[in-house]
């Protein structure tokens, strides 16, 4: 086995207090295989008593070099990876990188595919703020929380088994539209879970949010202030929690987002509870445009029909000679892409997700770059949990709702 | 390109003698290494660019002055701008100055680039590895690193496997 060397202070002395060399304070290692910490992530705790003094995270435990691997592939194939990112927003990583693509090669695409993705996106945001919900309930020792929000993220999950095949690594949206039109269940299946979603939001509400226990234990809590949260990077619902009416559906709308109406949650107390109400509120203004954008979802092609980026469909190959060569080439060769680099953002459930894809002229990319929501997130925790007691570190780590996939890329 | 960011760009052509790219309504500011900080200081505080999106690099091996290009996406949310500046730095010794006095978040962006484009950041507080083990060698984003697989170790073939792994060296 490979030997195990002991990890001295040394290493770590510019980041500890002059305290912890003199054994004042004591080191504690927390993770990466702790519950509470949403994945494989290692905190290195400086103690005093039961008081965090300092917090330095450790990551890339599941560092699976997406981004190589990603530039080895041709710009279709890439796309599987994407899925394994951010595991708890397959659909939202998707669509990022179908976007990305889309902007590279100046691709169009038909309004019904951008229905879809619109639909699919929310619900998608919507199981993921689910996860966090029933997560980070079960870190505060709720654990009926994390049952009930389960049973209504499976709903979801159903959908997206119904469209894709598949229940979590999708890869449904591609570049220049859908992989195909949704199945006839599709519209009664999401009309169900909006006619009975709402109730359950009710319900989560009635179990916490004026709950003395729980307030006792959120309210307060880790206060990020807005300056601090833009110097780090940080967006998404922590950003709006402190302040900050920051989302890109709003500021720049994509897929058609500007012509459903939504409100975008924002509170100024920049605490644990805050990021729960924002988070909370962000459900049911998901809801409202999922219900909008089914309404309106027109019908018609769901994929560009523009043959040097989108294969044809397969009727199509044994008759024309033409489908049959973009076909062949498609899945031989790929499509190249032009020399440049674009920068694209959606919000996903946790921020500003963005690739950054600069093409060399060839089916390759040269280079992917994904700025992942959670990276900077996580990167501000030393700044927030500082003077905290350790159980309530756990609730701060939940209520910036980290997912390793999307930080160690 | 936005009209709003006309006189941003053009400022900063006259400070810091800038080129700039453009593709899709995007800028692209090309400024030197010495100049990026200052750079950095001008965005954030005279035109709003408050957030540091992403700071990354792209390697262009085989070409080697310049090699890399080191990337920063800011991001103002007052005005709802965003512009990208690109520091091109050769291959050899490839160095830049560190902007955690000006973004928090190029803390954990900078051991990033250290860790994958082996790429010096001068000043940095905290000059570890971010995601790779400590004891890697090489840094897997150049191009000049191999994509590779890892074999799967199991009890038999354990101590078999790890002699000739990339990691397990001393």
């Amino acid at each position: 086995m490979t030997q195990i060397e002991e990890v001295g202070l040394e290493k770590f002395k510019h980041l500890v207090s002059e305290r912890a060399l003199t054994g004042e304070t004591m080191l504690l290692n927390m993770g990466p295989q702790h519950p509470s910490t949403h994945g494989v992530l290692r905190l290195l705790l400086e103690l005093d008593g039961e008081i965090v003094v300092n917090c330095i995270p450790d990551i890339g435990y599941l560092h699976t070099g997406i981004e190589k691997n990603m530039e080895a592939k041709t710009y279709q194939k890439a796309e599987v990876m994407t899925d394994r990112l951010d595991y708890m927003n397959t659909m939202g990583n998707n669509l990022a990188y179908v976007m990305a693509v889309e902007k590279l090669v100046d691709l169009d695409v038909p309004v019904r595919a951008q229905g879809l993705r619109v639909i699919l996106t929310e619900l998608q945001r919507i199981a993921s703020h689910l996860v966090w919900l029933g997560t980070s309930g079960l870190d505060l020792a709720a654990m009926s929380m994390f049952l009930y929000c389960f049973r209504e993220r499976e709903q979801i999950l159903d959908i997206f088994e119904l469209v894709s095949g598949q229940r979590m690594m999708t890869t449904y949206f591609r570049p220049g539209g859908v992989w195909r039109d949704v199945p006839v269940e599709f519209e009664k299946a999401v009309r169900d879970f909006i006619k009975i979603f709402p109730k359950r939001i009710d319900e989560y509400e009635a179990l916490l949010t004026k709950n003395p226990l729980f307030l006792d234990r959120m309210l307060g809590l880790g206060i990020l202030d807005s300056a601090t949260a833009l110097s780090y990077g940080v967006t998404g619902p922590t950003l709006r929690a402190s302040g900050v009416d920051w989302d890109l559906r709003k500021v720049r709308p994509y897929c058609g987002y500007e012509q459903y109406d939504f409100n975008v949650p924002v509170l100024t107390e920049g605490d644990t509870y805050a990021r729960y109400l924002v988070r909370i509120q962000e459900l049911r203004e998901s809801l409202k445009i999922v219900e909008q954008a089914l309404n309106k979802l027109p019908l018609g092609p769901v994929r560009s029909d523009n043959r040097k980026f989108v294969p044809p469909p397969r009727s199509e190959i044994g008759v024309s000679m033409e489908s049959l060569i973009h076909h062949f080439k498609l899945w031989t060769e790929g499509f190249p892409a032009p020399k440049a680099s674009i920068y694209s953002a959606v919000e996903s459930p946790r921020g500003e997700l963005a690739l950054m894809l600069e093409g060399d002229g060839g089916p390759k990319p040269l280079r992917v770059h994904l700025r992942t929501p959670s990276f900077d997130n996580l990167g501000v925790l030393p700044q927030i949990v500082k003077g905290h007691l350790v159980a309530d570190l756990v609730a701060i780590l939940a209520s910036i709702d980290i997912v390793l996939g999307d930080i160690d890329r | 390109m936005d009209k709003k960011l006309e006189p941003i760009v053009k400022a900063a052509q006259e400070k810091f003698s800038a080129t700039y790219e453009e593709f899709r309504d995007e800028v692209h500011l090309f400024v030197k290494p010495e100049q990026i900080i200052e750079a950095l200081v001008l965005m954030r505080d005279e035109h709003n660019f408050e957030l540091l999106s992403a700071l990354t690099a792209t390697d262009y091996w085989p070409q080697e002055t310049p090699r890399f290009h080191v990337i920063y996406q800011l991001t103002s949310l007052a005005k709802n701008l965003s512009v990208q500046i690109r520091v091109p730095i050769n291959g050899s010794s490839p160095k830049v100055p560190t902007a955690t006095g000006v973004f928090g978040s190029a803390n954990w962006r900078e051991r990033e680039l250290l860790d994958m484009f082996g790429i010096e950041v001068e000043g940095h507080p905290d000059p570890r590895r971010i995601l790779m083990p400590e004891e890697t060698e090489g840094h897997p984003l150049r191009k000049d690193f191999p994509l590779g697989y890892e074999e799967p170790q199991f009890t038999f073939n354990f101590d078999d496997i790890d002699l000739r792994k990339l990691y397990a060296k001393e």
